[in-house]
Order: structure tokens, then C-alpha cells, then sequence
């Protein structure tokens, strides 16, 4: 099974450069766990204890996974995951 | 380099939504560092002193920019009360290494402060914001 892995550019320093990698897994925490193998390091700009990180977003085809089931959203052969890192900030 | 016609479309946005802090991009084509088309973005936190772009206006975004192989050249948005100078927020949440990150405040009902920066592994390089007619 092989899932599409849309990387930021600020992740690429994991990925080699690598703008779309691909993973495996039957839902996103092993997909990112399969990532972090791959690729060691990128687990914990996804992951803070465990969660999914507050500032990252992470999208199952057109979805933000919040909405879904978060980590423990199914995810299937042929899917296409998106992580997008949020576009926030402010005076405080 | 950036047209005086999107930092006045910038600028007008940010007065729009003030007292919130207004944000959003400007892309332009990927690797040219021309920033041509300004597109506002709704503050999802509508907070006076917080943005964030709402997750799948976001995805929308990303998207439409790569159909149009653009990049996000500048992302801008305001201080509604303080400088236009990057804070500790702005330096942490700061995730596109390439834009220029431009800030805008309304601190001032007369006279809106544009400063421009780069924010590259935290930290943080002022740069001339160079208002010219046309970006050619």
C-alpha cells in the first residue's frame, strides 16, 4: 500500500529535498511513525507527546484530519496526505 | 521590490479589519521573487493580537499556488496596537523560509508603518520594503 506524502519546504531538510515522499500505514500515526523511520526526525516536528502538533496542519485528501479521527484516522491505498505547516503569528 | 498598488491594497486591508490583525500573501512565480497577486486571507483566530489562516483556506491556497507554480513571495499581516517589527510569535510560528514577511501596523489611525523582514531559523533580518509602479 502506498500513500502520497505532500512535505513543506521546511521539512525537506528530512526528505532530501523531497517535496512528495511516500508512505505506509492503516491510519496517519503509523503513517507518520513509517515517515519518521524513513526519514529520522520528521516525527517530532509532527508530533509534540504523542499528538499532533498545534501549528501543523495535516490534511487526508482534502480534509484536515482534525476533523477526521487525528491520529488515528484510517488511511487507504492511493490516499494523498498534505502537511502544511500553519500560517499564524501576532503581536502577542 | 513590490508594487505600491499591492502594499496600498495591503495597507487598506489591514485598516479594514482593525482592530483585528489582518494577513495574507502575496504570491508571485515560484523562484522570481515578484510578488504580484495579493490574496487577503480571513484571520480564522479574528483576534486583535493573534493570526492564523484557517486550516482548509490554507490547504485552498497551497494548492491553487501550486497549480499556478507560485510561492507565497510575501506574507504579510498587522499590528493592530505595536510596531511593525516581527514578535516572538511572528519569529516562532514563521514556517516559509523563502517569503518576506511583511508587517504592517495600525497602531496609528493616520499613518500605517510597512517594514519588511526575513525570518530564517529564528532570526530575524529587516530589509528595505523598495515601492516601485510596476514590478518590470
Amino acid at each position: 500500500m502506498a500513500v502520497a506524502v505532500r512535505i513543506p519546504t521546511i521539512l525537506r531538510t528530512y526528505t532530501g529535498g523531497e517535496k512528495s515522499v511516500e508512505g505506509e500505514g492503516s491510519t496517519l500515526e503509523a503513517l507518520i511513525a513509517h515517515l519518521d523511520a524513513s526519514y529520522p526526525g520528521i516525527g517530532e516536528r509532527l508530533l509534540d507527546d504523542g499528538k499532533l502538533r498545534r501549528f501543523v496542519n495535516v490534511y487526508l485528501n482534502d480534509e484536515d484530519v482534525r476533523f477526521l479521527g487525528g491520529l488515528e484516522t484510517p488511511v487507504a491505498d492511493g490516499d494523498a496526505v498534505t502537511i502544511l505547516p500553519a500560517v499564524a503569528g501576532g503581536a502577542r | 521590490m513590490i508594487s505600491r498598488a499591492v502594499v496600498d491594497a495591503i495597507v487598506g486591508h489591514a485598516r479594514a479589519d482593525h482592530p483585528d490583525e489582518a494577513c495574507g500573501v502575496v504570491a508571485g512565480p515560484a523562484g522570481s521573487d515578484r510578488p504580484e497577486r495579493f490574496v487577503p486571507m480571513v484571520n480564522a483566530a479574528r483576534s486583535p493580537t493573534f493570526y492564523e489562516f484557517d486550516s482548509a483556506d490554507l490547504l485552498r491556497l497551497y494548492r491553487e499556488m501550486d497549480d499556478r507554480d507560485e510561492e507565497p513571495v510575501v506574507i504579510y499581516h498587522s499590528h493592530t496596537a505595536t510596531e511593525a517589527y516581527p514578535s516572538r510569535t511572528d519569529v516562532s510560528y514563521a514556517s516559509e523560509p523563502e517569503a518576506h514577511y511583511l508587517l504592517v501596523s495600525t497602531r496609528d489611525p493616520d499613518h500605517a508603518e510597512v517594514r519588511s523582514f526575513r525570518i530564517v531559523d529564528g532570526e530575524i533580518t529587516e530589509e528595505e520594503v523598495r515601492l516601485v509602479g510596476t514590478l518590470d
